[in-house]
Order: structure tokens, then C-alpha cells, then sequence
């Protein structure tokens, strides 16, 4: 049980370039972090410089109130998985469990109880004296799983686990993954480009982006509030559509008294984009604001359907509920709730919207 | 998955494979069998008269004393020769591996002592150690240490072993180099991140993933000691001094070529293949058991 602190922390490699830019994080106790970003981003860099497989150019990672940047990763008392899983080709399943803990000494009969537990916990008990050769992909990412819990360590930490995985078995790996994280209660920290894994992991969310943290937060507030444009549109799929006040004022948008004074981007999610009549009994009080988009195609997908659309030069992306009556080419009227619209400045970062009462004023 | 190609031809297969089996008959099995029919024959030195004489060479071979010396000379000689290079050979390829600054300058430099010729590198050291001239004979005189190969069989032993032991590390370097980067980073960092230190992580993990290279520079080295030292040894020691170095393949050539005992050379060259042939067969069957493939 720990909480990892890292403080300004910093990765210059010998070429000069800079992969992580400063990080201020604290994880409290028990959290599971995921990072999330788009490849190149520093998330992984950032989780070796943790693990202690990467030095740290500047700044200090604790673990635990500890300061860890000189320990060796044996001394830090963390557990990876790999992506790959790094599994020991030439063990059986038992001696890669039980690797770690021989190496730290621990009495064989201890080694004999931990493994059975862990294998129990994680159904690899028929698979033992297995090699890894002869597992599926998804057993030997349990076998991966095992080799950290056996541990008992203060810190987890996963690096794009599932990423080799299939899409259906990702899926079921990642609710176990959630399931005995919460079991256990150990501090995790967890890597992933998915943004659809970072949500449904995670309790402290990190976005990161070329080395630096664009937000931290609850997985749905950081959703709903994203802060910055590069957030907006890297969580949620489809992305959030960002749109110009032009493009929308061009297309019949009336956003007078709506935007706040240093607005230069507006955003509206995929769901809260629909029809007049749909979108008009959702908004209630609020107000709507409605233009006209042309279609280019729609895909129904079952459950909802994804109509991309342009607005002059700029696409659209709306999401529309079950199989949607609309036609397949041609312009279509779509409207917004007002208080469903996010403003960026030309940072790119949020901008507050204009209070209801100013607004009412305006 | 490999895609087999498939000739159309029915013909085209056997004519590409013409040449490799022309070479194996003429360079393999027509010698080898001329050495079995030579090995129950006994020949005067004038190559007038010609007798069957069935085991009789054989008989003889086995019987002599000089020949169990030379069994005796061969295992150490081969034993060293096959087993000093693969040791010194991983020591230099594990700190090769770890350089990064000119890695290419060590390596090339690493693999230049395979290209010199066997009689040439024999010729290396016989100089370096030769007790008129050699610079190391010298140093090693001027240190109180008593260095005459000429005379002292071991030392003449331990000069050949060093010769051949030497030329022979490149190849096991350049195969030891291949094997240590074909062991995924993400093993040692995992091992790493499970508590093994440098040393603790060579023994469990890399040692262990270079055995199928250790055991084909293992078959690979004794087939080396066994044959391909001869160019030291004769260059060298010439199988002195009195019969201290002389090998199983020293003697075949000596008792042969020189002596011109040519029954008892070829029954002595039979018994060499059996033997080589039952060597490696031995380090197949149970060496290899031991070998975990990737």
C-alpha cells in the first residue's frame, strides 16, 4: 500500500530530446492511474522512469515517502507487466511465478502457497508446469498477472497489457484486471493509447500529450470537462466535434450572448448533436442551437448510428439513437442543448461558458 | 507458416541437388570407403605388394601403447580446445554486448583472428613463444619461469591449446554476439523488476537462453580440436616433443603420409570417424535434451 508522488519529473535523452516535460502527480493509495495518450506522448517513458528501467534526468518519483531515483527496480518493490509479458521462455509457469520471490529469498513452502494462490485466483492452477510457449495469448497474460501479484508489492504497474491481445478477450481481461485491482487495493499505475481502457480503468485519469499532462481527473469529469482541445478530442469515440463560431454562424447557428469572450473553438460531443425534435425535448430550459450540416454518410452500427457530415470545410460526427430516420444525402437540421457546448481559447485550453443569467441579459 | 515452392518440374529438383551430392560422393564417400577397404590391407613401403589382412590393422592400432598416448593427448587437446574459446569467447561477447560507443569497431576487431589461416595463427605463437626469439619466451624467462617447449611436452601442449583455443574465439564470439541479441530486452527487464541482479540475471535468464548456441559452438568446436587443428599442430610441435602432441589426426598423418604405414593409417582414420561420429551423436542425444529452443 503506497502512494506514488512524482515531482517535476523530467526525461531528457543523450540526443537532446525531451520525452517527458515536468510531471507534477500524486496516486494516492490504492488508485488505479491510468496515463493515456497518443503514442510518443512520454506515458510509457514516464512508467520505465517509475519502474526503474529509465533514469530520471531531473526531478524525484516517490514511493511511499520514499525517494526511489538512485534505487535499483529490485529495491523499489514495484511489479510490472509488459506489454509482451516477458515471460521467461525457458521456466514453466510455476518457476516464472515464483522467480521473484526466490530471488528475494522468501522460504520455499511460502513460494509453494503464494503461487497456488495466485494460480487459484487467476485459474492457471492445471497450467503449471506449463511453458509459456504452449499458452494461449490471453493465458499467458494471466501467467503475466501472476508473476506481479505473487509479489505482494506496494506498486503495480502495467505497460499497454492488453494491446496484444484480441478485441474480445481485451475486454474481458480489462474488467478482470479492474476486479482484482480493487480486490487487492494495490496502487496502480496503468498505460494504455486506448482511450476506451483508460475509462473504464481508471480512478485518476492522467491525459498526457508530447510530455506533459494535459488533465487529471475522474474518468467522467474529465469527459465532460475537458481541458483542452487536445482532451476533447482524444476521449470519447467518435470525437468531440470542434467547430469554429464561423462555421457555425455560416450555417444558421445563432450563438449571440452564448460565447464567452475568448471562444475562438467551440465543441459539441457526437451525443449531444440530433435532431430538432429529439434534441429539443432533452434541453428542456436551456436553449438550443440548430444549423444545418451535409450529410456525407451515415453507418448504422445496431444500437446507434453515426451520421458524418460536413460543415463547410469542417467535419461533423453525430450520434443518433438506434436506427436513425434520416435521409442519406442532402442537408439535414441538427440541433445542440446550449449548455451542452464547450469553449476553447486559441491555447486550445477550456474557456468557462457565459453564465445563464448573462445570457439571458444578452 | 512456410509456403513450400512447388517445381512444376519432376526432373529440376534432382538436377539442383546434383552438384551438392556429386561433391559429398566424390570428397566424402569415395575417400571414406577407400579408407575402410585400405584398413584390411597392408601394404610393403613400395606399394609392390598388397595383402588382405581382415582386423588384423586394427588389431594392432588398438594393441599399441603410443596410439592409447594419443588418445590420451587428443581428449585433453580437444576438451581444452573445444571448451577455453566458448568461455572466453560469452566473457567478451557479455561486455561487447554492453558497449555502445563503437560497438562495430570491437566486433570487427573481435572476428579478424578467424580469418588468419590455421598454419599461419600456429605460426603466431610458435614465434611469440619460440625459446630463441619469442618475446613472451623472453618475458617469460626474464620472470624466473623455466619456458622451453621444445622440450617440456605440457608446455608445448599448453602453446598448441592456446593457438588453437584462440583462433576459434572469434567464431564463438560472432555466434555468442547473435545469441545475446536475440534475447528480447523486456526478459532482463522483467528479471530486473523481479530482483535479479546483473550477475543473478545472467545465470537464470541469459545463460540459459544461449544454450542452443553454446551447444552447437560445443559440436561445432570439438569438430574443430578434432580436425581442423592440424595446421597448428604440424606448424607448431610437428606432434613433439617425442609424442607429447601428437592427436588422432596428427598420428593418421604421421603414421601415413610419413611413416608410410598406410593400413594402420587408414584403420586408425576409421576408428577417428566412429569415434566423431559417436561424439556427436552422444551430444545429441543427451546435451541437447538439456537445450530449451525458443
Amino acid at each position: 500500500m503506497a502512494t506514488v508522488a512524482l515531482k517535476t519529473v523530467r526525461k531528457v535523452y543523450a540526443g537532446g530530446m525531451e520525452a517527458v516535460k515536468g510531471i507534477d502527480l500524486t496516486v494516492p493509495d490504492g488508485a488505479l492511474c491510468v496515463l493515456v495518450g497518443p503514442s510518443g506522448c512520454g506515458k510509457s517513458t514516464l512508467l520505465r522512469m517509475i519502474a526503474g528501467l529509465e533514469e530520471i534526468s531531473s526531478g524525484t518519483i516517490e514511493i511511499d515517502g520514499r525517494v526511489v531515483n538512485a534505487l535499483e527496480p529490485a529495491e523499489r518493490d514495484i511489479a510490472m507487466v509488459f506489454q509482451n509479458y516477458a515471460l521467461y521462455p525457458h521456466m514453466s509457469v510455476y518457476d516464472n511465478m515464483a522467480y521473484g520471490l526466490r530471488n528475494r529469498g522468501t522460504p520455499k513452502p511460502e513460494i509453494e502457497r503464494k503461487v497456488r494462490e495466485a494460480a487459484r485466483m487467476l485459474e492457471l492452477g492445471s497450467l503449471l508446469d506449463r511453458r509459456p510457449r504452449q499458452l494461449s495469448g490471453g493465458q499467458r497474460q494471466r501467467v503475466a498477472m501472476g508473476r506481479a501479484i505473487v509479489r505482494d508489492p506496494k506498486v503495480f504497474l502495467f505497460d499497454e497489457p492488453l494491446s496484444n491481445l484480441d478485441a474480445k478477450l481485451r475486454g474481458q481481461m480489462r474488467v478482470e484486471i479492474r476486479k482484482l485491482q480493487r480486490d487487492l487495493g494495490v496502487t496502480s499505475i496503468y498505460v494504455t493509447h486506448d482511450q476506451l481502457e483508460a475509462m473504464t480503468l481508471a480512478d485518476v485519469l492522467v491525459v498526457m500529450n508530447s510530455g506533459r499532462i494535459e488533465q487529471v481527473g475522474a474518468p467522467l469529469d474529465v469527459y465532460e470537462e475537458p481541458a483542452t482541445t487536445f482532451v476533447a478530442s482524444f476521449i470519447g469515440a467518435p470525437p468531440m466535434n470542434l467547430l469554429t463560431p464561423d462555421h457555425l454562424s455560416a450555417v444558421g447557428a445563432v450563438l449571440e450572448g452564448l460565447l464567452p469572450a475568448d471562444a475562438v473553438t467551440v465543441g459539441i460531443r457526437p451525443e449531444d448533436l440530433g435532431t430538432v425534435e429529439a434534441k429539443s425535448a432533452e434541453a428542456g430550459s436551456a436553449g438550443l442551437i440548430t444549423f444545418d450540416v451535409t450529410i456525407d454518410v451515415l453507418e448504422p452500427v445496431g444500437a446507434e448510428s453515426y451520421l458524418y457530415a460536413r460543415v463547410q470545410d469542417a467535419s461533423v460526427v453525430v450520434r443518433l439513437p438506434g436506427r436513425a430516420a434520416v435521409p442519406e444525402t442532402g442537408k439535414l437540421k441538427v440541433a445542440a442543448p446550449v449548455d451542452k457546448l464547450h469553449f476553447f481559447d486559441t491555447h486550445g485550453k477550456r474557456v468557462d461558458p457565459v453564465p445563464v443569467a448573462a445570457r439571458r441579459l444578452g | 507458416m512456410t509456403s513450400r515452392v512447388i517445381f512444376p518440374h519432376k526432373v529440376l529438383p534432382y538436377l539442383l541437388l546434383v552438384p551438392q551430392i556429386a561433391i559429398t560422393l566424390v570428397f566424402f564417400y569415395w575417400p571414406a570407403s577407400q579408407a575402410l577397404r585400405q584398413s584390411t590391407l597392408r601394404e610393403d613401403p613400395f606399394g609392390l605388394v598388397t595383402t588382405f589382412v581382415g582386423l588384423g590393422n586394427f588389431r594392432q592400432v588398438l594393441s599399441d601403447p603410443d596410439y592409447i598416448g594419443s588418445v590420451q593427448t587428443t581428449i585433453i587437446f580437444s576438451a581444452a580446445t573445444a571448451l577455453i574459446p566458448m568461455a572466453i569467447a560469452l566473457v567478451l561477447a557479455v561486455m561487447a554486448d554492453k558497449v555502445i560507443k563503437g560497438r562495430g569497431f570491437y566486433r570487427t576487431l573481435m572476428i579478424w583472428p578467424y580469418a588468419v589461416a590455421p598454419a599461419i595463427a600456429g605460426m603466431l605463437w610458435l614465434f611469440l613463444f619460440n625459446p630463441t626469439i619469442g618475446t613472451f619466451a623472453y618475458m617469460l624467462r626474464r620472470a624466473g619461469y623455466d619456458w622451453d617447449p621444445l622440450l617440456n611436452g605440457n608446455q608445448a601442449m599448453l602453446m598448441i591449446i592456446m593457438a588453437a583455443a584462440w583462433k576459434q574465439i572469434s567464431y564463438n564470439f560472432l555466434f555468442f554476439v547473435a545469441g545475446l541479441q536475440a534475447i528480447p530486452k523486456s526478459l532482463l527487464e522483467a528479471a530486473a523488476v523481479d530482483g535479479a541482479r546483473e550477475v543473478k540475471r545472467f545465470w537464470t535468464i541469459v545463460f540459459p537462453l544461449l544454450a542452443p548456441t553454446s551447444f552447437f559452438l560445443l559440436v561445432v568446436n570439438t569438430v574443430y580440436a578434432f580436425f581442423d587443428t592440424f595446421g597448428i599442430i604440424h606448424a607448431v610441435t610437428s606432434g613433439g616433443p617425442g609424442k607429447a602432441t601428437e592427436t588422432l589426426v596428427y598420428k593418421v598423418y604421421n603414421d601415413g603420409f610419413v611413416n608410410l604405414m598406410l593400413g594402420s593409417s587408414a584403420a586408425q582414420s576409421v576408428i577417428l570417424m566412429g569415434i566423431v561420429i559417436a561424439l556427436t551423436a552422444i551430444q545429441f542425444r543427451y546435451v541437447e535434451r538439456k537445450v530449451h529452443y525458443a
